[in-house]
């Protein structure tokens, strides 16, 4: 009773709050802009030498007015705007009319995932049990070189290293394609060729996100298992004569596991800002790719509609771990 | 003081980040003397390669690549600055406020805070330049919007110190002796938050560096025909730098972010280090 009091009831209402405001934020600040989406549309019509007789200008605007979203007085614009997200409508798309926002994001959806969640998960094991062993064995020379390593390209972002990957595997080395999802005239269904292409194709976005993940769980994991090789259990393990591996895996690695894996959910959620750039490098055809396109095109409804639901996944992925987490670990569900 | 130095280039880390930023901010006042206004095109013949005449070799715009590089070294560290100082004053200001009243005002303040640490910040700092994009142009307005996006962590952090010292013994002795509340923040909390603050303002420039770039990677940020570092990889990229084969056009940007990100990287864990002793003592190898 007292966890759903002091832990459950507080943690619904800040996730409530805070998708909330962001949500609202969406829906604010199009509308500071200081230009007219509407006339700057008309205006576009008109450069292509379209003319408009007054009356159909009349019947333009007042469609272009609802498919914005900009009927009626700020309030009624509100309570609009929350029953489209209610009912997943974010209207069309006005780059690629008159497709509807929800099916061009459904379309693009599968590929983010499958590149970021696949890159993610490989890129926390290996830097996850690499960390263990090298914090176990911290005065080793392959730790320090490993360390020295980390050292210089934690820092690189993954756009730098995404760029010089490019660099390396298509000019220097030419092994891999340049970029896009799947090769051309290859249709994505399930056979081999189509599954061959789409992986060739990914290898090398998946590269630059698995190694900026492999150091940053290296990094972390090792400087928690090199503070617990001290405590008194390791201690008491070696001196009864377990073997160092059986300390390292079934000990040590294993009381370590808790904060990464928290970690690891925690960047599950960040899959829609996270592999934006890299998608954009590889014009991988994702989420990000699309944002991107979407904002060249100037389209709005498109832009809306992906920062909407990148705010809602985001808040409600932590809200889902912060719930989980002290079903996992006694030491938060204590707290 | 040096003392303190002495300490901190005991570090081979931190004598090699402490030379290469030296380096770059040198290059940075070299471009007090460019020859070239860099926002023209054609004052050097196009797409010559590295020389002794061009130390970077040429665009494909005409512009010399060495002079437009301090210009746009110049020009990002003076955005991530601008970012990182003033995101170190909000955060100072909220953190000292939130700790020390408490109460309701600690609420509404760090609930603020958690709700703009929660949010995606890319995806609304990408919306926010959309929708900006006039008042953006100008470097210094940039550099105030991404401070807007980093305080809350630090605020965070301070309040948690000023928490932990309003419970000291010194904070009572120093009130019942009749210290104003001022005061008694300048003199006796400033000590203990100043490092915290330095520290993350490392951290804070390298995001910001970062953020600039992403943003001018995707057409938005400041007046592209200012050089920042991220604007010169932009053009790079986007008149196809690499299939002209002027690598060096590319590489430039590429190679002077990479020996800031990892020098500023550096130069943040030997000075953490160096604050948390218990760091320091693990370095040592003591256990």
């Amino acid at each position: 009773m007292t966890f759903l009091k002091r832990y459950l009831i507080p943690r619904l209402i800040q996730y409530l709050l805070v998708t909330f405001l962001g949500l609202t934020a969406v829906f604010i600040l199009p509308r500071l802009l200081p230009i007219d989406p509407i006339q700057q549309r008309i205006a576009q019509y008109q450069t292509f030498g379209m003319i408009i007789p007054p009356d159909q200008l009349e019947y333009m605007i007042s469609t272009l007015r609802s498919l914005f979203g900009l009927e009626g007085t700020l309030w009624q614009q509100y309570v609009m705007f929350w029953q489209r997200l209610l009912t997943w409508d974010f209207g069309p798309s006005l780059a690629r009319f008159p497709t509807p926002v929800s099916t061009l994001i459904a379309w693009h959806l599968p590929w983010t995932l499958a590149l970021l969640i696949s890159s993610l998960v490989i890129g926390w094991v290996v830097g996850t049990l690499v960390g263990g062993v090298a914090g176990y064995y911290h005065r080793s020379k392959a730790t320090r070189l490993l360390d020295g390593a980390a050292m210089v390209v934690r820092p690189i972002p993954y756009y730098i290293l995404a760029l010089l990957l490019l660099i390396l595997f298509t000019h220097v080395l030419p092994l891999l394609p340049r970029g896009g999802g799947i090769g051309i005239g290859v249709t994505p269904e399930f056979n081999l060729a189509a599954i061959w292409s789409i992986l060739l194709h990914a290898t090398l976005p998946a590269l630059t996100l698995i190694i900026g993940g492999i150091t940053e769980h290296f990094q972390a994991m090792k400087l928690i298992v090199q503070t617990s090789r001290s405590e008194d259990h390791v201690w008491y393990a070696r001196s009864a004569g377990v073997k160092d591996s059986t300390i390292v895996f079934h000990y040590v690695i294993r009381n370590a596991m808790l904060p990464r894996i928290t970690h690891l959910g925690l960047s599950l959620g960040f899959v829609f800002s996270g592999a934006l750039i890299t998608e954009i490098v590889f014009r991988y055809p994702g989420v990000g790719l699309l944002l991107f396109n979407a904002i060249m095109h100037g389209d709005y409804n498109l832009i809306m509609g992906i920062s909407a639901i990148s705010i809602m996944v985001i808040t409600t992925s932590i809200l889902l771990l912060d719930l989980l987490l002290p079903l996992v670990d006694p030491r938060v569900r204590h707290q | 003081m040096s003392g303190l130095l002495r300490d901190l280039f005991k570090d081979y880390r931190f004598i090699i980040a402490f030379g290469v930023v030296l380096a770059l901010l040198s290059l940075s006042l070299l471009s007090i003397f460019s020859p070239f206004d860099p926002q023209r095109a054609l004052q050097v013949p196009r797409a010559q390669p590295p020389s002794w005449q061009y130390l970077l070799g040429t665009t494909w715009l005409g512009q010399d690549v060495f002079w437009q590089l301090t210009h746009a070294i110049r020009n990002t560290l003076a955005i991530a600055l601008i970012a990182s100082l003033t995101s170190r004053v909000i955060a100072l200001l909220i953190g000292l406020v939130a700790g020390y009243r408490g109460g309701l005002v600690d609420r509404i303040l760090m609930s603020a805070g958690d709700t703009t640490l929660v949010l995606p910040s890319l995806v609304i700092l990408i919306l926010a330049s959309i929708f900006l994009r006039e008042w953006l142009r100008d470097l210094v307005n940039l550099g105030l919007l991404l401070a807007f996006f980093a305080w809350a962590w630090d605020a965070r952090v301070i309040r948690s110190q000023v928490l932990s010292l309003r419970e000291r013994e010194f904070t009572r002795v120093s009130i019942l002796s009749g210290m104003g509340t001022f005061r008694l923040v300048v003199k006796q909390y400033l000590p203990f938050i100043l490092p915290i603050a330095f520290t993350t303002l490392i951290n804070n420039m390298s995001w910001a560096i970062g953020m600039e770039v992403t943003l001018a990677y995707l057409g938005l940020g400041i007046d592209p025909s200012v050089p920042t570092i991220g604007n010169m990889l932009q053009v790079a990229i986007f008149r196809q730098a690499l299939f002209m084969g002027l690598w060096w056009w590319l590489l430039a940007p590429v190679g002077t972010a990479l020996l800031l990100f990892v020098s500023l990287y550096l130069l943040s864990v030997s000075l953490s280090e160096y604050l948390d002793p218990k760091a320091r003592v693990q370095r040592i190898g003591l256990r």
